[in-house]
């Protein structure tokens, strides 16, 4: 059984690694209404937080965690508030993030401090002291975790008055201004809070892979996959992101494997059937379910 | 850490690059100023066209320039046709909908092209490919010449129906308000498909002018996506003299740049604009103040 | 094939379904043995990984057509096609489908960054990893005892390179003693540009300017000028194929001609495809890169193979890979067993000699070929020819170039 394993294992730790940076860009998108184009920012600051700490200044692997919340936090906090001082929503603020991930990852091409364009990697020290599992599972619980920590922190979107500010926001900013609320504040701490988890996972990809340059860490890849994620299951909600990270883990195994003596038939069909469900499912799967309800 | 005597020629790089950048962002800032969709598939459908103009030289050697005539109607077609019956329907008008959906048909494109032509980069040979033209102490390549002026030429003609034809009032409506232009009688749909037709036209053009100094394969058109959206907001959304001369100053700005910062780290000015832009003249250059 | 695709069907269908019910026996069934085939086929690496697979694939087929792997029975090889979509984590989990469908081993993923995934995912069930290409050292220095490659890494290259440029410019009476060096900005550009930069001051050249440029790079123009101001006598390009053809022809086009256009693993220096387009750029280019031994017929053979396919060319993703199969070949014949840690140790001590590249008899410590070296080239005459070392020299190099 360990064989069989070993790839459903894999496709398990996929699966909630891409919903835990769906989690993170729900709370931004989903329930504060502020899409972004560009988290990979957050997602590269983590990563880069976890593989530098290590490499250059041999700091524990689990002690890199709350640097990189921290670190995920405070970039949140420096593009919110440039971002929401100036006004910015809808799709320009969706560019300006997106404008921030590329100048990131430039910086982190062109700075010894991160390996420039050479990348860093995360020495092989296999043991869970180091972050590093001899076996999959431990990076499972580890993501697991993590997830539960995202779920936690939708659930409480839901049900905290914090949540119903930022929803509030998110469904008419002026109005919400309008009832008091200090929607600058709110959406700060959305950001905020959205790029710590999605610092979250950029460490986890670090200590999985080991290995980050500036395109994997900053790049659009990353910011397309955190995106994809909640639409597909269903914006705002809370278990939306995994249910949308299964969704699309199915579809992607389901048709890599095929026509494989002609390569690029089977992504064709996995971009088609993506834009087929979201024809079907335009609220997400969890809006079809719901009007099924 | 530059010398000052390749200044000029760099401007002139600077401009001539800048004024293909223009091209591909002309399209895109009309999908944009009257759909206010962020269409991700801008750089397949340009990726696209430069096959299309790659085959016509090879098959039916026709010179890229000539073939203007039969890239923008088909371009435009397969925009009205891609809008119509995809992207219009598969996205229910939502902004977060239409987001995937062009999503998944750049991924869809990408990988028919690559399925279709192989992932060889492709280039072709005229007789003016490596013509240069003396301006001053610079030498610069006949084709970027040529695209300077089909960015201009392309501008104009846009401007002009924007300005003088029913179309193009129908299409200004609908950018300012589309209930009202509904309300009036206006097939806004028609309207919409109309105007991502126009755009994808624009890129027709753009790869007419792009391929004599470049080269096309499948992942082609992701070099240029950012650019053209840096170009957009740096313009004025939905801003056609916007594009053109957000187009040049970028172009500009990358070549001053990377002579003053390095060819990497310069890239950096680009979206340093792009953010200063967005925070403290969000309408642009030529956009009006929302 | 067939029986794959239905498999695989199977697999990603129960993906999610934890369930004892998936084939698992299928490793010890039949003759054939199964051997991963990992390539970036799609996404920006789809050239080189399509290239990569082609020689991998031709391997197969001629050992098989031989008779296949003698010591046991002539067991054939069967291809487990993967695609890593240019993304290291899909490379990992193709990885992982492979360990399912029961590889004996994989041979791949021509990308460091995905090599360096892809080896890590195959140690963790020491499935034996050939790497075809994937230049970064730092694939065969992290003590993995699975991974070996065949061809040299970029800092054997990079000496190489340095070594035969001071003895081209010695042997024209040292009529060049400044450098550009101008090199694409992720791993292997980077790392080659710093070796380079490092070491050719103490090999009495002047290292006037390293200018870094991005992936794609859309215009040369720009870089072609701060060369054309500098006037260097030799430009040294590290980059890829689309934007080392770009930057030739704008210098080119520019009237820009060093004593010599030196590349270090130059992208399209030694590419036929890159003469068979651009003769007149092409044409006094030295590239130092992978290479095969033109003194061996079997190489030219092969090469004859490929033209006649319809727009395939015969690159080092060709012949590297077709290598890379039958070193693995020989392991598993001395092995005689398709047990992956009997092909580990097989490979560990590999002497195989039957090759045609300039390597002579592999000898693997901590997973790299010690013999593995590339080779110097010169296009001259439209044709690509080796001019260094001397042992496999066809031609003399012409240095320093006229235009």
């Amino acid at each position: 059984m360990v064989a069989s394993s070993g790839f459903l294992l894999n496709a398990a730790i996929m699966v909630l690694y891409t919903a835990l940076l769906g989690l993170a860009w729900n709370i931004l998108a989903g329930f504060g209404g502020q899409f972004s184009f560009g988290h990979a920012v957050f997602f590269g600051t983590g990563a880069y937080a976890a593989a530098v700490l290590q490499a250059k200044l041999g700091w524990n692997a689990w002690a890199t965690l709350p640097a990189a919340l921290l670190l995920g936090a405070a970039v949140g906090a420096f593009i919110g508030a440039l971002s929401f001082r100036y006004g910015l929503r809808g799709s320009y603020f969706a560019l300006v993030t997106l404008a921030f991930a590329e100048v990131f990852r430039i910086l982190a091409n062109n700075v010894d401090f991160t390996g420039a364009g050479v990348g860093i990697m995360v020495k092989l020290k296999a043991g869970p002291e180091n972050f590093q599992f001899a076996t999959k599972t431990g990076y499972l619980y580890v993501i697991l975790a993590f997830v539960l920590a995202g779920l936690v922190v939708g659930w409480w979107l839901k049900n905290s008055r914090y949540g119903a500010w930022l929803q509030a926001v998110r469904d008419n900013e002026d109005s919400a201004a309008a009832l008091g609320v200090n929607v600058f504040r709110v959406k700060l701490g959305a950001i905020a809070l959205s790029g710590a988890l999605m610092a979250l996972g950029g460490v986890f990809y670090a200590q999985y892979f080991q290995y980050i340059d500036p395109g994997l860490a900053y790049g659009p890849g990353v910011s397309i996959e955190a995106l994809l994620a909640p639409i597909v299951g269903g914006l705002g909600t809370l278990w939306g992101p995994v249910l949308g990270a299964v969704l699309l883990q199915l579809l992607g195994e389901g048709t890599r494997g095929l026509f494989e003596n002609a390569p690029g038939v089977s992504l064709m069909l996995y971009g088609a059937l993506l834009v087929l469900m979201i024809t079907f499912m335009p609220s997400g799967v969890l809006g079809l379910l719901r009007r099924k309800a | 850490m530059f010398e000052l005597s390749i200044l000029w020629p760099s401007l002139l790089n600077g401009l001539t690059t800048g004024a293909v950048y223009a091209l591909i962002a002309l399209g895109l800032t009309l999908i944009y100023g009257v759909l206010h969709i962020i269409n991700f598939a801008h750089g397949a459908a340009l990726m696209m066209a430069l096959y299309g103009v790659y085959y016509l030289q090879r098959s039916l050697g026709l010179d890229p320039y000539v073939s203007i005539v039969v890239m923008v109607p088909a371009m435009f077609a397969a925009g009205y046709l891609a809008y119509r019956y995809v992207i219009g329907v598969a996205s229910h008008g939502r902004d977060e909908n239409i987001l995937l959906v062009t999503l998944g048909l750049a991924i869809v494109l990408e990988n028919l092209a690559l399925f279709l032509f192989k992932s060889d980069t492709r280039t072709i040979d005229t007789a003016y490919t490596f013509t240069t033209v003396p301006i001053g102490p610079a030498m610069i390549a006949l084709p970027k010449i040529v695209a300077f002026f089909g960015a201009g030429a392309t501008a104009g003609v846009l401007l002009t129906i924007m300005r003088t034809t029913d179309l193009g009032r129908a299409i200004r409506a609908c950018a300012k308000e589309r209930q009202g232009a509904r309300l009036v009688g206006i097939d806004v749909e028609h309207v919409f498909a109309m105007s991502f037709g126009i755009g994808l036209a624009c890129l027709g053009a753009a790869a007419c002018f792009l391929l004599p100094a470049y080269y096309v394969n499948p992942t082609v058109g992701n070099g240029f996506v950012l650019i053209a959206f840096t170009i957009v907001v740096l313009g004025g959304m939905g801003s056609f003299a916007g594009a053109l001369v957000g187009g040049l100053l970028i172009g500009v700005v990358e070549s001053v740049g990377s002579l003053w910062l390095g060819e990497s780290l310069g890239q950096i000015g680009i979206f340093l604009i792009f953010i200063a832009v967005l925070l403290f003249r969000p309408q642009g250059l030529f956009g009006a103040r929302a | 094939m067939n029986t794959t695709n239905r498999r695989q069907f199977l697999i990603n269908t129960t993906a999610l379904a934890a369930t004892a019910a998936l084939p698992l026996g299928v490793r010890a069934q039949g003759q054939a043995i199964k051997v991963g085939v990992l390539h970036p086929v799609t996404g920006f690496l789809a050239y080189s990984g399509n290239l990569s697979r082609l020689g991998a694939q031709m391997a197969i087929d001629d050992i098989n057509k031989a008779g296949g792997i003698k010591s046991l029975g002539g067991a054939k090889l069967e291809a487990v096609l993967g695609d890593a979509q240019s993304k290291p984590e899909i490379g990992a989990a193709e990885v992982e489908k492979m360990n399912e469908a029961g590889v004996s081993a994989i041979v791949g993923a021509y990308a460091s960054a995905i090599c360096l995934a892809t080896t890590q995912a195959a140690a963790k069930y020491n499935i034996p990893h050939v790497v075809d290409v994937g230049v970064a050292d730092q694939i065969v220095e992290r003590g993995l005892a699975n991974t070996f490659r065949f061809a040299p890494g970029y800092k054997v290259c990079a000496d190489t390179a340095m070594n035969h440029l001071v003895l081209l410019n010695n042997l024209a009476g040292k009529p060049a003693k400044t450098v550009v060096i101008v090199h694409e900005e992720s791993l292997f550009g980077t790392g080659t540009a710093n070796l380079l930069s490092q070491q050719l001051p103490h090999l009495g050249f002047e290292v006037k300017e390293v200018i870094k440029h991005a992936n794609p790079t859309r215009d040369f123009n720009n870089i072609v000028l701060r060369v054309k101001a500098v006037n260097p006598d030799i430009v040294i390009p590290a980059n890829y194929y689309n934007e080392y053809a770009l930057f030739v022809r704008t210098m080119k086009q520019q009237n820009v001609v060093p004593k010599a256009i030196y590349s270090v693993l130059g992208g399209a220096a030694s590419s036929y495809k890159f003469v068979r387009e651009f003769s007149d750029a092409a044409n006094g280019v030295l590239d130092v890169n992978h290479w095969f031994n033109p003194k061996d017929k079997r190489a030219w053979a092969l090469k004859k193979r490929v033209d006649a396919m319809k727009d395939q060319f015969f690159t080092y993703e060709v012949y590297l890979n077709y290598s890379a199969v039958h070193l693995l070949a020989d392991a598993i014949e001395r092995a005689k067993s398709t047990k992956r840690d009997d092909i580990v140790n097989a490979l560990a001590g590999s002497t195989w000699d039957k090759h045609f590249m300039p390597y002579g008899p592999t000898k693997f410590v901590n997973g790299q070929n010690q013999g593995a070296q590339p080779l110097m080239m010169q296009v001259l005459k439209n044709d690509i020819k080796v001019v260094l070392p001397k042992t496999y020299a066809e031609t003399q190099p012409s240095f320093p170039w006229k235009g």
